[in-house]
């Protein structure tokens, strides 16, 4: 075994223990500490695949951003930190049931995808991944349409979540 | 390469070559060596942050006309180790009703969240933790880890004054992240690469003369960022005690405080990265170990930049601190990024380059100036105005 494979199983468990802590604790900022476990989680396995770029956006974006999610749970259940809270409901069973096919039938499709057992080909001396997606994401025979529209998108949201927030004026 | 020369490459090497002899795998011979340069980098920041604290001590009193520590040892250089030792004995508290485990590992990621940001600082020509081609995007991500800390520690010491502590952190980091961010883009814009090393090679002339109002904005943020006075309200003591770090005891505490200095100096080493040309210097290519002097000289200006500001500036309003990020620093950032991309674009390989940027810079910072000057003036006719009462007269 290499020290690669080492931490990639370390990781793997990592992001399956706490993506099941996530899901069954009571208290809300338990439950986002560890949804940042397994989003860094998330983010080494993506420094393995020689993706650095993707890694510290995973951090920047998701991890960043928690902090704001932390500050809702703690504001949404004042007073009630320590309360327990009820994490399943009446369809518990359904949703098991449902969740297993889908895991079984990915398992199934994934073992006869042949990139599974096929190691990828080695990346070239020159590979620049930063280089690659900003080419991909602005050129015009890459992603360009589709990251103006997100981007006009995101534009679009956040003014309209200014224009809620906003104190009404005198005489609205 | 002498020894003198370059003392990290000539010990890696012996190290490099005795891990060989010992024949073991190759993987492994990758793995303790890269751990043992892990060590090395972080116990440097540990024990750099030793003197700093005396430093900032011993130049705080002099702003104030005080002489500061100078009891233990020769000009009170030993007061940081007879405070480490008090610390370590003081009792440990946790609150009873705290969160244990989260309670525990705040302080000890605030302080990671620092040492972090060390491992691709280029101390010298080849004297690097990792060259990642990413390195200022990492440099971003990991201060988000700086801001968890920050929360983690508020809300697991269940203390209201800890909480709000906390929640004005949150507010205050994240508002400041915006300015630091956009203006981290403008040396990444004319140094034409993200990587930390990329960005040293590329200072032909320094950047703080191509983007002067860029490196002022970046000053500012990243001292907002730090928490400091004029931007403690984090840990405003006449308002909400000691913020955050109030339930905590003894060294725990002290790893905030140790990570919050050491946090002041790395800030002053990424100006002196990103705005002063980093290591280089004159033989700085022949001896690295003169790079590491010139980086650290540097920075060593930006940080007493840092401190003059902290002992001569008074503690900001909070609305005042939300308004000055939003309508002073983040607007005259986006206009710095944008006007930066085109005019370095246009005149990129003419002599019009630096004077070109810097007038554009100048220009910016004044109409920002100007604008926001203007609105201020404006608020403050604006502001309701009482009605005279008599004061009471003793009889």
């Amino acid at each position: 075994m290499t020290v690669e494979q080492g931490i990639f199983l370390f990781i793997g468990f990592l992001i399956l223990f706490s993506g099941f802590m996530m899901v069954t604790r009571s208290n809300l900022v338990h439950a986002a500490l560890y949804l940042i476990l397994v989003l860094f989680g998330v983010a080494v396995l993506f420094v393995l695949l020689n993706a650095g770029f993707l890694a510290v956006v995973q951090i920047i974006v998701y991890i960043g951003a928690i902090a704001i999610l932390m500050i809702f749970a703690v504001m949404l259940t004042r007073g009630d930190v320590t309360g327990e809270a009820i994490t399943m409901n009446s369809v518990f069973g359904w949703g098991m049931l449902l969740s297993s096919l889908f895991g079984f039938a990915l398992i199934i499709m994934l073992g006869q995808w042949p990139a599974v057992t096929s190691l990828a080909p080695a990346l070239p001396a020159s590979w620049n991944e930063l280089v690659e997606i900003g080419v991909a994401f602005l050129s015009p025979q890459g992603f360009v349409i589709p990251f103006e529209v997100a981007s006009v998108l995101l534009l679009a949201a956040l003014i309209g979540a200014l224009y809620v927030a906003r104190a009404p004026k005198k005489g609205e | 390469m002498s020894f003198w020369q370059d003392p990290v490459a000539v010990i890696g090497q012996w190290i490099l070559d005795l891990l060989i002899s010992l024949n073991l795998p190759e993987a492994w011979v990758t793995f303790i060596y890269t751990l043992l340069g892990v060590i090395v980098v972080a116990s440097f920041g540990l024990i750099l942050v030793i003197f700093l604290i005396w430093v900032e001590r011993k130049v705080a009193a002099r702003f104030q006309d005080r002489l500061g520590p100078n009891r233990a040892g020769p000009y009170g250089l030993l007061q940081t180790l007879a405070d480490i030792v008090k610390l370590l004995t003081k009792e440990d508290v946790v609150p009873e009703k705290a969160d244990r485990l989260v309670f525990n590992i705040a302080p000890i990621l605030s302080m990671v969240a620092v040492l972090l940001i060390w491992a691709v600082v280029p101390f010298a020509p080849g004297w690097i933790g990792t060259d990642l081609n990413v390195g200022v995007l990492y440099i971003a991500a990991v201060g988000s880890f700086g801001i968890l800390s920050v929360l983690m520690a508020g809300w697991s010491s269940n203390n209201k004054y800890a909480l709000l502590g906390a929640f004005r952190a949150v507010a205050q980091l994240i508002s400041y992240e915006v300015p630091m961010l956009l203006t981290m883009l403008v040396p990444v814009l004319l140094a034409r690469g993200m990587g930390m090393v990329h960005m040293v090679t590329a200072q032909d002339t320094w950047f703080i003369f191509l983007a002067p109002a860029a490196a002022v904005v970046f000053l500012i943020s990243s001292i907002a960022e730090l928490g400091r006075t004029p931007f403690d309200l984090l840990e405003a003591e006449s308002e909400i005690v000691a913020g955050y770090h109030t339930e905590y005891t003894g060294m725990k505490f002290g790893l905030f405080f140790a990570a919050e200095f050491l946090h002041a100096f790395t800030v002053g080493v990424l100006f002196a990265i990103f705005f002063l040309g980093g290591w280089r210097g004159p033989w700085a290519e022949q001896a690295p170990i003169l790079g590491l002097f010139y980086l650290m000289l540097k920075s060593i200006f930006g940080y007493f930049i840092i401190m003059w500001v902290r002992s001569t500036l008074p503690r900001i309003r909070i609305d005042h601190m939300l308004a000055f990020n939003w309508k002073f620093l983040t607007p005259v950032a986006l206009a710095l990024l944008i006007l930066t991309a085109f005019l370095d674009k246009i005149f990129s390989e003419t002599a019009l380059r630096i004077p070109v940027l810097l007038i554009a810079n100048l220009v910016v910072l004044a109409i920002g100036y100007v604008i926001s000057s203007a609105m201020t003036r404006r608020q403050a006719k604006q502001r309701v105005k009482f009605k005279k009462r008599p004061v009471a007269k003793p009889a």
